[in-house]
């Protein structure tokens, strides 16, 4: 059960340049829109051709530009899923569902259409046109009707983007039900990055077509490579960086030395840290709300610049060491639960800042 | 002197007008395929010769279609060495009939598949279709409200053709004599009644079917564009919001 991809497509804007190799396991592929996972995707699935490269699938070759080998996409047995599903309207659930199926006739077909209903949880609807259907219902159409031709790999474009919030939970779990029973290469292509450290354990992030990050979600969110991966990934402070000893660095941007856990001996080009391991101690009071509470190291006087609120956290911008001259004058963002920040709310300026040196890390140019 | 009024017109006009409507059904439905299918800009030359018979006079379509299939035309002399002669027969009608309404059918046919989602056909093609099978099962049913809108008017104009008609077919009663050609004639010979009972039943005839393919489109439309927009609807781009908003727990 493999899947090889190692593609080079010249695109507009850019060059999509990508190769990699997913597995069992679903790999979710992250980027930002216009970096090129829709195309990427499309090549694959054969319905747009790469300027060159080689595709294989469980080692049959779909596409090979020096054996001039380019399989239509009828006869490579991918799946896909479209963003907006792309069901037939004027089919049926049921005739959605055995369009990719007519080779197996009479009963054969009607179970492995029976299958795909019972398994996605369609029963009832079978008779209903698409436009009849919710939205969540119309996903897990297009998901059995890509199942039923029992695919050899299968490509999620954004399956979830096109549903309302409250669909999105639900219809996300059922999807990882099904991931998790499909035995092939799964790839999912999202851009919204917490639905894909759920349902995927292993990442590709992608930055102007080409890889930027590749392999186990965990080490890609706690570890990011580069400054792309850091900011796909939610980081939202960077400071460019200067070493002072193997466990100090200054941050330029923000004028403050932190101390560091890691000592690598490249020079970093940034430092950073995201927004919600940020902690906050009242002023006078030594220690007090920092989860490693001994260690006051990395802690400064802060001012609040500006806040935003969503609703269920509140974003702070942070000026250090001196009070702002206005809302933009900031230098770090933090994320804090609300009832948090209620309890903050009252404690008299400057707060105290922690930046934990376990939570800093360091980017590469 | 309606007495004797004689029939053959209104035969031969129906037979020459469903004749030519479905050989440009299926001319029309292949070349409109045959052209969404290409994308260089090149090819708009030909849609203009496809288009040509749209704009030009009748007679001039009838005096090119002579020089293609009189006696010595390159078209009548291929055909006359297989012992047909087109000029002044009934195929000619035809002939004449389908050259004037194909650009009706050609047009309404590709804004049908040009109007298409693309997803879908690409949808079908990985769920293992082939070409014929993407066409037939995909882009028929749902062109199809276009492609018989095309059609109706392909017959409306190939019942009304007169010009070039008369110029390659000519007039010969119970042969070629469509009503148009009937009415012309009447009015020459000052038989003002025969021509006006021609006319009524023009009217009447396109009046019909006019009317039974408003009836069937109301229905084709209503449910296909409550299917689409429902599928739309269940796929609003921005239902989500721009969902990347950095919050990873």
């Amino acid at each position: 059960m493999e899947l090889r991809v190692e593609i080079e497509k010249r695109l507009p804007d850019f060059t999509l340049e990508v190769a990699f190799r997913a597995g069992g396991t679903p790999l979710g592929i992250l980027g930002a829109s216009g970096a090129g996972k829709t195309m990427m995707l499309r090549v694959i699935a054969g319905l747009d051709a790469p300027s060159r490269g080689r595709i294989e699938l469980n080692g049959r070759a779909l596409f090979d530009s020096a054996r001039r080998t380019n399989l239509p996409a009828r006869s490579r047995r991918i799946g896909m899923v479209f963003q907006h599903y792309a069901l037939f309207p004027h089919l049926t659930v049921r005739g959605n569902i055995g369009f990719g199926v007519p080779q197996v006739s009479g009963p054969a077909l009607k179970n492995r259409v029976a299958a795909e209903i019972e398994q996605l949880h369609l029963a009832g609807l079978e008779d209903r046109y698409p436009h009849e259907l919710s939205g969540g219902q119309q996903q897990r159409v297009a998901l059995a009707r890509a199942l039923a031709t029992d695919p050899a790999a299968l490509l999620l474009d954004e399956p979830l983007s096109a549903l309302d919030p409250h669909l999105r939970s639900q219809v996300e779990r059922q999807l990882g039900e099904t991931l998790a029973r499909y035995s092939g290469p799964a790839l999912f292509v999202s851009h919204n990055l917490e639905e894909v450290y759920r349902l995927c354990p292993e990442l590709l992030v992608l930055s102007a077509g080409r890889v930027a990050a590749f392999g186990p979600k965990e080490e890609i969110f706690s570890r990011p490579p580069n400054l792309a991966v850091a900011r796909l990934t939610g980081c939202k402070n960077f400071s460019r960086a200067r070493r002072i000893d193997t466990n100090h660095i200054e941050a330029l941007d923000w004028g403050v030395a932190l101390r560091v856990n890691e000592a690598e001996p490249v020079a970093p080009a940034r430092i950073a840290i995201r927004a919600h391991h940020i902690r906050f101690s009242e002023p006078g009071v030594s220690g007090a709300g920092v989860s490693n509470g001994a260690n006051a190291a990395n802690t400064f006087p802060c001012w609040i610049a500006s806040r935003n609120e969503t609703p269920f956290r509140t974003t702070l911008y942070l000026r250090l060491n001196a009070p702002p001259a206005g809302a933009g004058d900031y230098h770090l963002q933090a994320e804090i639960f609300k009832d948090r920040f209620s309890e903050m709310e009252s404690w008299p300026q400057p707060w105290r800042v922690h930046l934990d040196p376990a939570r800093v890390f360091l980017l590469p140019d | 002197m309606l007495a004797t009024f004689d029939t053959a017109p209104l035969w031969i006009s129906l037979k020459t007008s469903l004749v030519a409507t479905a050989l440009v059904l299926v001319t029309g439905l292949a070349a409109a395929q045959w052209r969404v299918r290409r994308r260089s800009r090149a090819w708009e030359v030909l849609d203009g010769l496809a288009l040509l018979p749209l704009v030009l006079p009748p007679t001039v379509i009838g005096y090119i279609l002579l020089l293609l299939f009189g006696r010595e035309g390159p078209l009548g002399r291929l055909l006359l060495r297989a012992g047909v002669l087109i000029v002044f027969s009934w195929p000619a009608t035809v002939i004449a009939a389908a050259v004037v309404a194909f650009p009706l059918m050609y047009l309404t046919a590709r804004a049908a598949f040009e109007q298409l989602e693309p997803a879908l056909l690409q949808a079908a093609r990985t769920l293992g279709a082939n070409e014929w099978q993407v066409f037939r099962r995909v882009a028929l049913p749902l062109a199809w409200p276009g492609l018989a809108a095309g059609a109706v008017l392909a017959f409306a104009r190939a019942l009304g053709e007169f010009g070039a008609t008369l110029m390659l077919a000519g007039n010969i009663p119970g042969r070629t004599q469509t009503i148009p050609v009937a009415i012309f004639f009447a009015i020459e010979s000052g038989d003002n009644m025969r021509a006006l009972a021609w006319v009524l039943i023009v009217v009447a005839i396109s009046f019909a079917v006019l009317a039974a393919f408003g009836v069937w489109t109301r229905r084709q439309r209503a449910f296909l564009s409550r299917s689409l927009a429902g599928a739309m609807a269940g796929a609003r781009p921005n239902a989500g919001g721009p969902a990347a908003a950095g919050i990873e727990d």
